[in-house]
């Protein structure tokens, strides 16, 4: 008998190792069955089951005990069990507790995206996206915390942070001393060092990236681009430090690097080196090396996400073809449940323009007309 | 019956001495003489339930405590009695210690945990000192330490200090809190019984659960589970308050019937300056509220017991729960929106920040009422306070989440039309409140 066991989820069945959770075994099946985490973090021990925005419908426990789990369950936090039957985009319920997961998130939200540097890679960004919700049902003045200085790299907001603790966990895991942690409780429990100490470890840079919002954002990028303008681009060097692995993704406009950051896999993590290791990058390489001199450059990055990033790319280089298109009649008809093609609407995201080709700074003139006009 | 609160009157009871006098640790004795076998056996015989609030079989608990080789397994007093309206669990370890603690000694020989640990809340500082005192009495007459009483087990008992968090009586919040963490619940599974505190096997139980282990060793566990209605055995400590005559912690048996609870001048001797009876919280604030209409009969006309099957005759819709036992009644002159607003504040405050639903959503339901108390409410926002205690419900990693959304919910269900006076008359609602509208006393309109 195999190790792997069967587990369906809105309707495709996949064999998984046994021991996986129901959020691995949807991203085994890709697409849009995976559900969006805010907290878990595949890289980091001990993370997820807080957000809530993963929450699966069981609707058969089990070969053995076929009854369904009464509650919702947290996908990233339950282990799937031999033919159970887990209902993830195809069931009202989910969709409906995901609404209210996306609502409770946002209520306090600054939606201050025009000016976050994270807007273009926010997974808060693109969750509420993906719910398509447009209006709001709160007019409460918005929770605000004090500011507060974390060093010369690090910039902290707490007012957009959604307390997924992955920044906890990050700094527990890499760093030998704990340097920040959770403060009070509730709706005004925060992040924080709680005596103003700035972060200094050589690994503490990396809580910038599996940050989900833009609350710990890079302080040498502070208002210096937008994301969707800079342009991704794979590189290397030989760190001297033994525990970073050197492989960087460098975010560049013409020669100019704008920012250093890991690279990421196609769910937004930190991905996997080629050491084999998770490729957590030190503070000299993210911070101190802002110059194509210091890299050995690989070439285009492949961006993965379908998110607003997507629009800087080099031509040829997204998408995660073949899985989605299949994926449609599987899950009985239902379309994804994005309510709006930004490339419809909006003309800065022109998708026949192609920033790659753009010489220079880009202005919004540039998009207003195909390429061949110009 | 009284099993527990029997020998409360005696002067000096607090005193292991005068325990002793009065038939003092016979149980434990007893126990000693049984296998930790025979003793599961004997819970598991007397139906006993968990008296913290949600009413698990205690014997079937103890049964799924993982017992793997050479790994120590715990016992851990949940002391943290914060719910608002119970302090049932203060009056035991205030006046009758010693029961308590021969309670923890049978039930920690009967799960073979060598060191047990209560839990007891910040805001009790005074009751740590008197089982510290009861647990150094016990210890120096050989009930504690090492080989009690020549049977080759050995057990210590310390006393833990919360910080004052409601979120604590969670138990694997409880847990992260005992081993010196910050007191969020975990995520289960894995569940106490497998990996609890310091990832040994646990058993988390209410100090009222325990303390009735000692009379269940001594009367028997058959004995016991003759006593009361159905599934409720034993008795049951309630701790009564509000617009009572006489509030207080009362023993009482399962037959006992709601009405005769509030009204009799054995229990809570009625509702002062002849008023009647609006509304009650049966099980304490986390239990749905429900008019006097619907608390003295159910909807099928039956007079309503207290005991666990009676009090939620009716789920969540027309019934509620008997929980931890803190009956809180409301009179006439009571407002139902703003009672509502002060139990969404105090989840809002306890809420320990760990999950969106309740971190968020308790926060703006308390925003919502406190609006509607005072005269800023609107229409929907009836509707919006259903929409969010409902994505609460359910949706979150411990039930602190359901108990925040289910006092709203049955505000919201039973006196919609409150809320609704409180909307369309802002003024009026600062000065004087709703009464009683249809939700009168039964017995009153009947005289």
């Amino acid at each position: 008998m195999s190790d792997n066991i069967k587990v369906t989820i809105d309707n495709i069945t996949v064999e998984v190792p046994n021991g996986t959770t129901i959020l691995e075994a949807a991203r085994m099946v890709g697409g849009d069955v995976a559900p969006i985490t805010m907290c878990y973090y595949s890289k980091l021990k001990g993370s997820g089951g807080k957000c809530r925005t993963c929450l699966v419908e069981v609707s058969k426990g089990s070969e053995k005990d076929p009854r369904p789990m009464p509650k919702l369950v947290a996908s990233c936090r339950t282990g799937v069990m031999d033919g159970m039957e887990v209902k993830s985009m195809t069931s009202e319920r989910v969709k409906d507790a995901r609404e209210g997961v996306t609502e409770f998130l946002l209520l306090n939200h600054p939606l201050d995206c025009p000016v976050c540097d994270q807007a273009g890679e926010c997974h808060l960004q693109d969750l509420s996206y993906e719910q398509g919700k447009q209006g709001t049902r709160t007019d409460f003045t918005r929770r605000t915390f004090a500011p507060e200085d974390l060093g010369p790299y690090i910039q902290l907001h707490m007012n957009r942070c959604i307390m997924c603790f992955r920044c906890v966990y990050t700094a527990e895991q890499l760093t030998e001393q704990r340097e920040h942690g959770v403060l009070d409780r509730g709706d005004h429990a925060r992040i924080s060092t709680c005596i103003s100490k700035a972060l200094e470890h050589d690994f503490i840079g990396n809580v910038i990236d599996v940050c989900p919002v833009g609350a710990l954002t890079d302080k040498t990028f502070r208002f210096k681009n937008r994301v969707w303008f800079t342009k991704p681009v794979d590189a290397h060097r030989n760190c001297t430090n033994p525990k970073c692995c050197g492989e960087v993704r460098l975010w560049m406009r013409g020669k100019e690097v704008f920012r250093v950051t890991a690279r990421k896999d196609e769910w937004g993590e930190v991905a996997t080196a080629s050491n084999g290791e998770t490729g957590w990058i030190c503070n000299e390489c993210r911070f101190e090396k802002k110059d194509t001199a210091d890299w050995i450059i690989e070439g285009p990055s492949r961006i993965q996400r379908t998110s607003v990033i997507a629009q800087g790319h080099y031509a040829g280089t997204v998408g995660t073809a073949g899985k989605s298109e299949k994926l449609i009649d599987k899950v009985i008809g239902k379309e994804p449940i994005y309510t709006l093609d930004i490339h419809k609407v909006s003309e800065v995201d022109n998708p026949n323009v192609h920033l790659s080709q753009i010489a220079g700074p880009a202005h919004s003139t540039d998009f207003k007309h195909d390429i061949k006009d110009r | 019956m009284k099993l527990l609160l029997d020998k409360a009157h005696i002067e000096g009871i607090r005193y292991y001495d005068t325990w002793v006098k009065n038939g003092g640790y016979e149980s434990v004795a007893k126990a000693l003489k049984m296998t930790p076998e025979e003793i599961v056996e004997e819970v598991k015989k007397s139906g006993l339930r968990g008296r913290g609030g949600a009413g698990f079989p205690t014997g079937l608990k103890w049964s799924f405590l993982a017992k793997p080789e050479g790994v120590p397994r715990h016992l851990v007093c949940n002391a943290d009695e914060s719910e608002p309206g119970t302090f049932k669990d203060r009056y035991l370890m205030e006046f009758l210690p010693h029961l308590f603690i021969e309670g923890m000694i049978i039930s920690s020989f009967a799960l073979g945990s060598n060191v047990s640990y209560i839990y007891i809340r910040g805001e009790y500082a005074w009751i740590p000192d008197i089982l510290e005192q009861a647990i150094a009495e016990a210890k120096a007459n050989g009930w504690l330490g090492k080989n009690i009483k020549g049977s080759g087990f050995d057990c210590e008992i310390y006393v833990q200090r919360g910080g004052g968090a409601y979120i604590c009586g969670e138990e694997t919040a409880l847990i992260e809190s005992l081993e010196g963490k910050r007191g969020n619940p975990r995520i289960k599974p894995p569940f106490p019984a497998v990996q609890g505190v310091w990832m040994r096997p646990t058993v988390v139980n209410n100090v009222e659960t325990i303390a009735t282990v000692g009379p269940i060793i001594s009367m028997g566990g058959e004995a016991y589970g003759n006593l009361g209605v159905g599934n409720s055995k034993g008795t049951k400590l309630m701790s009564a308050c509000g617009n009572l005559n006489k509030p207080g912690v009362y023993e009482i048996d399962f037959d006992l019937s709601v009405e005769e609870f509030i009204y009799s001048d054995e229990y809570c001797g009625g509702i002062p300056n002849g008023k009647r009876l609006k509304a009650c919280i049966p099980g304490g604030s986390s239990v749905p509220i429900v008019p006097a209409n619907l608390l003295l009969k159910n909807v099928k006309g039956e007079t309503r017991l207290m005991n666990y099957e009676s009090l939620a005759d009716g789920g969540l819709a027309t019934g509620t729960m008997l929980g931890s036992g803190g009956f809180i009644v409301l009179d006439e002159d009571q407002c139902v929106v703003r009672h509502t607003m002060t139990l969404a504040r105090f989840y809002n405050h306890e809420s320990c920040g760990q999950c969106s639903p309740c971190r968020e959503g308790t926060g703006w339901m308390y925003k919502i009422l406190k609006n509607i108390e005072y005269g800023k409410g609107k229409k929907e926002d009836i509707d919006l306070l259903w929409d969010i205690q409902r994505r609460i419900e359910g949706n979150t990693i411990c039930p602190l989440g359901d108990a925040a959304a289910w006092p709203v919910a049955a505000a919201i269900r039973h006196f919609r039309d409150e809320f609704e006076w409180h909307i369309d008359h802002p003024e009026e609602a600062q000065t004087r409140n709703f009464g009683l509208a249809h939700y009168a006393d039964p017995l009153l309109i009947q005289n």
